[in-house]
């Protein structure tokens, strides 16, 4: 079974990012750059499929600019076999990204696309479950375990208030939450073995896909600052201060 | 306009979710009718008929909506969505799961997390763990939304809508419920909370979460975590607080040996009054709290709790 896995490049998450001084969006110059965490976690578990026999070979593919394919040679480096770039500096929304990952299943016709939940820069939320309905594919997304058995893959879900399995036919999209595995570090040897890797380069217009989105960003801004508050000597002066003061006991 | 809500379902009843997201259907303004899409909903639909501004709840009560899988569910959105303008859900796991298949049927962006309305096309969400909040505005001729409930009052229950029975039976034969694990618990649900108390990893164990119970059940409090606690392994991972977690905005927020990255401020930050309980006075957390507590959590804790 292939498996494939859609990465994306974001700002690292130790970064404080800034909001351009004309409101326009964030500002990304010379900012430290790295994959998405959650995709992360999606190369190690298409990597562990693999290294369980349950995959034959793993796919990485990303829709970004051309420094984006520094986060392919990671996801190389991390044990997928090759990447496909779908090269486009435009600001492309999740619909656009889940129509192209809708071409490349059709192409690859992969028994299981890993996604990341969310991307910690717009933190949308989307392209897996879009990606599923496009494909008319099942879908098993926040899993923190995936068994694939036979002709089934059954997800455990992160849902409000507990956990949830669902049993899904195969082919099937899956999204990955916090608790699925614990990504590996990147060996040296495999990373220049990585740099061997094939990676193929198209742009969305390969695949017939308009990135255009009806939705425009009109303004970007810093949310309120929350002031830091007092420090108080002991458990006494809290409690008094959260009864008389805040008024919130 | 015409709004289309989508109700959560926690066990056959009505969430409090919902009641939020009416809440900002009505700041859209225009017609609110309400989806009930489950099996044995009958008790969920009455509560959303109460609930104000609501004119129709529609109610499709079928085996094959059980546990809102997405398969389903975004089907019969499909079939329902034609004559709306918006499709509203909470940000909850299932409209997170259920709302983009929706929208990319219908080939339309969705907006998520919206925490505020300009207008009808028009929307304010966070973006970047809501260190930066984007204004965006939609062309699709259909809206699909899902609304952070926290930043939404919700809506008083004195209403009395209609209720219509919806004979639309999808197929699925592509997922099936297998088991949930749902933690049981008196507490009220983090999400909906007045007060929540949480621990990070200076908690030191899951062991000692212990000792922020006694203190819950005081204030009537939920019992929340930082995604370093998740992490470590303390506590599942639904107690978590944070970016990748609950968004929550009690009225009091209790953080205990937490540090303060920016991915547990992006949950929590809108908390009315938020308390820090931590043994480093240098501690990122201080700079958001409005009362400090400086000391080590096992000494406090349990006066604390003796002291409420």
């Amino acid at each position: 079974m292939k498996v494939l896995v859609a990465v994306k490049r974001v700002i690292d998450y130790n970064v404080k990012i800034r909001v351009k001084a004309d409101h326009s969006d964030v500002d990304l110059t010379n900012v430290k750059m790295a994959m998405n965490p959650f995709c992360e976690i999606a190369v190690e578990e298409a990597v562990r499929l693999k290294e369980k026999g349950v995959a034959t070979e793993v796919v990485a593919v990303t829709v970004g600019p051309k420094a984006a394919q520094e986060q392919l040679r990671t996801a190389l480096a991390l044990g997928a076999d090759r990447a496909i770039h779908i090269e486009t500096d435009a600001r492309v929304e999740s619909l656009a990204v889940a129509k192209l990952l809708a071409k490349v299943v059709d192409e690859e016709q992969p028994g299981l696309v890993i996604l990341g939940k969310q991307a910690i820069d717009t933190d949308n939320n989307q392209t897996g479950q879009m990606l599923a309905a496009l494909t008319n594919l099942p879908q098993g997304t926040f899993a923190s375990e995936v068994v694939v058995d036979g002709d089934t893959v059954n997800v455990t879900r992160e849902i409000d208030g507990g956990l949830q399995t669902v049993a899904l036919t195969l082919p099937a999209i899956v999204t990955t939450d916090l608790r699925l595995n614990e990504p590996r570090y990147a060996k040296l040897p495999d990373i220049m073995k990585a740099k061997k890797k094939p990676m193929d380069v198209k742009t969305p217009a390969d695949y017939g896909i308009e990135v255009a989105s009806k939705v425009s960003l009109l303004k970007v801004e810093s949310p309120a600052e929350r002031k830091g508050g007092i420090k108080v000597a002991s458990v006494d002066e809290l409690i008094d201060k959260l009864k008389n003061e805040a008024k919130v006991l | 306009m015409s709004i289309l809500v989508l109700a959560d379902i926690n066990d056959g009843q009505l969430a409090s979710a919902t009641a939020h997201v009416v809440a900002a259907a009505k700041a859209i303004g225009g017609d609110i009718d309400v989806l009930v899409a489950g099996e044995g909903v009958q008790a969920a639909a009455e509560a959303a008929a109460k609930l104000d501004g609501v004119s129709k709840v529609r109610v499709a009560d079928n085996a094959v909506y059980a546990y809102q899988l997405a398969e389903p569910m975004g089907a019969l959105l499909m079939e329902l969505a034609n004559g709306y303008t918006h499709v509203l859900a909470s940000a909850s796991t299932t409209g997170k799961n259920v709302l983009p298949r929706l929208a990319a049927l219908k080939d339309v962006s969705q907006l998520s997390d919206v925490i505020g309305i300009e207008g009808a096309d028009t929307f304010l969400r966070p973006i970047y763990a809501g260190n930066a909040i984007a204004t965006v505005k939609s062309d699709d001729p259909l809206k699909v939304i899902t609304v952070r409930s926290s930043a939404f009052d919700a809506v008083a229950d004195s209403g009395s809508a209609t209720v219509e029975a919806i004979d639309v039976v999808v197929e699925n034969t592509q997922s099936s419920f297998v088991k949930e694990e749902l933690a049981q618990s008196d507490r009220p649900e983090l999400g909906g909370a007045k007060v929540v108390i949480s621990g990070g990893r200076g908690m030191g164990n899951g062991e000692n979460f212990k000792l922020l119970d006694g203190i819950a059940d005081k204030l009537g409090a939920a019992v929340g975590a930082s995604r370093a606690a998740v992490d470590a392994g303390f506590v599942p991972n639904d107690m978590q607080v944070g970016q990748t977690g609950k968004i929550v905005a009690p009225d009091l927020y209790i953080a205990v040996g937490i540090s303060g990255a920016i991915q547990h401020l992006a949950g929590m930050k809108d908390s009315k009054v938020i308390v820090a309980i931590n043994k480093d006075d240098e501690a990122p957390i201080f700079q958001v709290a409005d009362y400090g507590l400086v000391g080590d959590l096992f000494d406090i804790l349990p006066e604390l709790e003796s002291k409420l």
